[in-house]
């Protein structure tokens, strides 16, 4: 352990990156371009895949960070992104016949307020009724999937989604103005989103109680934080990110809901915040790193490469997980408290 | 059987009476809010689950595998250890026993038959050992690792029986070459299938009575024998039966390995039994409800036993409820949660009748441990 060792790894995570951005330049700028493989790897499509395919990943991340930084374990993401999901869907097939920007953000607000409303329900669940924090993310999950089959209209059309918004100037870099300064608006809020949380978390009062809640809820309770009320407000905030998650899959990527579309993204949110050590940035870092795997997949199916069965290559990101959480757990550590309930020195509430 | 332990019977049962009974309620609660007859659809869910001889014979078709994932997760929940993976586990469970079904033609029925169920067993153990072996040698969560594990097992057999594609993907080893472009194994032989106790029209296969005896059998290991008592003392405090000389690690992997190959049974008995071949629409959704079942059962495996024919009920009667009244079926799932939910938080149910506290705590049976060690 140690500095050191964090030094090192940081060189070459560093190095890997940076040595990626210049193939990735290369073959989008040379003749280097015709090799399919380097394409399949390295090309702007599987670029652009790969951020479209992370921003679910890094706004479920941020949601877990929120909750477990405050001690609350959120198993549930996945259901708050397909409660999300439906509502941005339901939100927007009902706004049909307004103006198309109105009825979007519409989507998005409604979007918010039922995945906040999921965690709300989470943290009644499991700081008020102590139900056990992982089965209560389990119950979420149940629910929201049972509700959304329940009410899902087949024959309702979502008509239009968010498009491209080309940042003036920025978008001109040859590769990189391609990739991330051409985006629909979520797109944007989430890359910006991450470095909000790093800043609110660690350079701001309330991220200091929120963190202290989830390290040592009896010291912050000494100094007079009401721990409770911060892993409510967390809690509820990390909803609502999950639930633009969902949002976003319906009004930015996809245009339309699926049954069960989430597909397993609030759980690989969870590795991905593991994988990132509880922070932000390190989260959102493993989230891309699933997002290029699911890329992958994707470009090896449209260039044609057939000697790897398509199951296999999806995988990927399920065996990736594996790995990633039973590599690296031993060397992230978990905020102190979580999963704990917290009671106040004699006596319940 | 005297007084003191009715009343402790009568304890343990309360609770999940209630559950059901104020699910029930919140779930016609939810059906009129969104202008469905709640009346009428609880109508066809008893006259599907109860209402005929098809109707029982469905229930119990229904109820096999619950028994079976329910006690799954539940010998997990008794050494601390949460088993989402019953339903990958179900899913190789069927692989497994179908790959020995469709192949060895011309055995007897008494050698063919047990090796298709054991190679079923075994699939699932080893899908429940990867996850209890990273837990104790790495400390990776069993939760997230069982996940990822489903849906490595849905895509693994995908593959085993993928038909092959339009661009020339070579076909998966199972596929049943005279299907033409369906992705599905052939059926399997003759001497590989449990044989009916009821056959047509009732379909109810000897399959269940194995289910029941498993239960009673987990219900001897786990509260009559050395190696349950370890068991329950791994999950009740980790580090008390580290103190007292019990190999932890051991046990881990030994329960989720016993919790896998459960559900890999209950998914060599639903193939074998019922559907007798492999297609990649049979999905391990019963290995989710094996959770419900857990719970409502309080991890006990006579009360699974019960919980299982109750989820079976509501499994069978949901197609005939949506037949008679229009209801989406899918409203069952919602009132699955709503019981998970009212069962995992007894606090609710006590607090909703005003009840009083247990003296002895018998219900506390699950803790979570964080991602960590």
């Amino acid at each position: 352990m140690g500095k050191q060792r964090y030094r090192i790894t940081s060189y070459i995570i560093g190095g890997t990156l940076l040595g990626f951005l210049a193939m990735a330049l290369l073959v989008n700028t040379t003749t280097l371009g015709e090799n399919v493989w380097l394409r399949v790897f390295f090309g702007v499509s599987a670029l652009n895949f790969t951020l479209r395919a992370s921003v679910p990943l890094i706004l479920g991340a941020m949601s877990g960070i929120l909750c477990e930084r405050t001690g609350i374990i959120n198993i549930g993401i996945e259901g708050m992104m397909l409660a999300g999901a439906f509502a941005a869907f339901v939100a927007k097939t009902s706004t049909n016949h307004w103006p198309l920007m109105n009825s979007l953000l519409f989507g998005v607000a409604i979007a918010l307020a039922v995945g906040g409303a999921m965690g709300w329900l989470h943290a009644v669940f499991s700081i008020r009724y102590r139900m056990d924090q992982i089965i209560s993310g389990t119950v979420l999950i149940i629910l929201a999937a049972g509700i959304s089959a329940y009410l899902f209209d087949r024959n309702a059309v979502a008509e239009g989604k968010f498009g491209a918004i080309p940042l003036p100037g920025l978008s001109q870099i040859p590769v990189l103005g391609e990739v991330i300064f051409t985006n629909p608006p979520l797109t944007y809020t989430t890359l910006i989103l991450v470095a909000v949380i790093h800043f609110a978390l660690f350079y701001t009062k309330w991220g200091l109680r929120s963190r202290a809640c989830g390290e040592h809820p009896r010291a912050a309770d000494t100094v007079g934080i009401n721990v409770n009320r911060f892993r409510y407000m967390n809690t509820i905030i990390g909803g609502m990110l999950a639930g633009l998650a969902g949002g976003f899959l319906v009004l930015e990527a996809v245009g339309q809901f699926q049954e069960g579309m989430t597909a397993g993204r609030g759980f690989i949110s969870l590795a991905a915040m593991i994988f990132g050590n509880w922070m932000p940035f390190g989260a959102m870092g493993a989230a891309m790193l699933f997002g290029y795997t699911q890329a992958l997949q994707n470009e090896l199916l449209l260039a044609g490469v057939t000697t790897v069965p398509r199951q296999f290559v999806s995988m990927i990101p399920y065996v990736v997980t594996i790995i990633a959480v039973s590599g690296f757990v031993g060397r992230v550590r978990p905020p102190a408290a979580e999963g704990k309930v917290y009671e106040t020195e004699g006596g319940s509430e | 059987m005297n007084a003191s332990s009715l009343r402790r019977i009568g304890q343990m049962l309360l609770i999940p009476i209630l559950a059901v009974f104020t699910a029930l309620v919140v779930g016609a609660l939810v059906m009129w809010i969104f202008g469905d007859d709640p009346l009428a659809a609880y109508r066809g869910l008893i006259n599907g689950a109860f209402g005929s001889p098809r109707a029982w014979s469905t229930t119990i078709r229904k109820m096999t595998p619950l028994i079976l994932t329910g006690l799954s997760v539940a010998v997990a929940f008794k050494a601390g250890l949460f088993n989402i993976g019953a339903s990958g586990q179900f899913i190789i469970g069927t692989v497994c026993s179908v790959a020995v079904g469709i192949n060895f033609a011309g055995l007897p029925v008494f050698i063919h038959l047990p090796l298709a169920m054991l190679a079923g067993v075994a699939g699932g153990m080893l899908w429940g050992f990867i996850p209890g072996v990273l837990k104790v040698f790495t400390g990776a969560h069993e939760v997230i690792v069982t996940i990822m594990l489903n849906y490595v097992a849905s895509l693994f057999a995908g593959w085993t029986v993928y038909a092959g594609g339009t661009q020339g993907q070579t076909p998966g080893p199972l596929w049943d070459t005279a299907a033409g472009p369906i992705s599905r194994t052939p059926e399997v032989f003759e001497s590989a299938r449990i044989p009916w106790i009821f056959g047509d029209p009732y379909r109810i296969h000897w399959g269940v009575v194995l289910a029941l005896a498993v239960a009673l059998l987990m219900w001897w290991i786990i509260f009559k024998t050395t190696l349950g008592f370890a068991t329950r003392t791994v999950g009740a405090n980790n580090k008390a039966a580290r103190y007292a000389g019990i190999n932890v690690k051991w046990i881990t992997i030994l329960t989720m390995m016993i919790a896998g190959g459960l559900a890999g049974l209950a998914g060599a008995i639903e193939t074998l039994g019922l559907n007798h071949r492999f297609a990649p629409e049979f999905t391990g959704g019963v290995g989710f409800d094996g959770i419900t079942v857990a719970l409502l059962g309080q991890t006990n495996p006579l009360g699974v036993v019960l919980s299982a024919f109750l989820l079976g009920a509501l499994d069978a009667g949901g197609a005939r409820m949506q037949f008679d009244s229009g209801v989406a079926a899918d409203i069952i799932q919602v009132i699955q949660a709503l019981v998970l939910a009212f069962v995992a938080a007894p606090m609710i149910i006590r607090q909703l009748y005003r009840l009083r506290k247990p003296s002895d705590q018998i219900e506390s049976t699950v803790f979570s441990s964080g991602w960590g060690r």
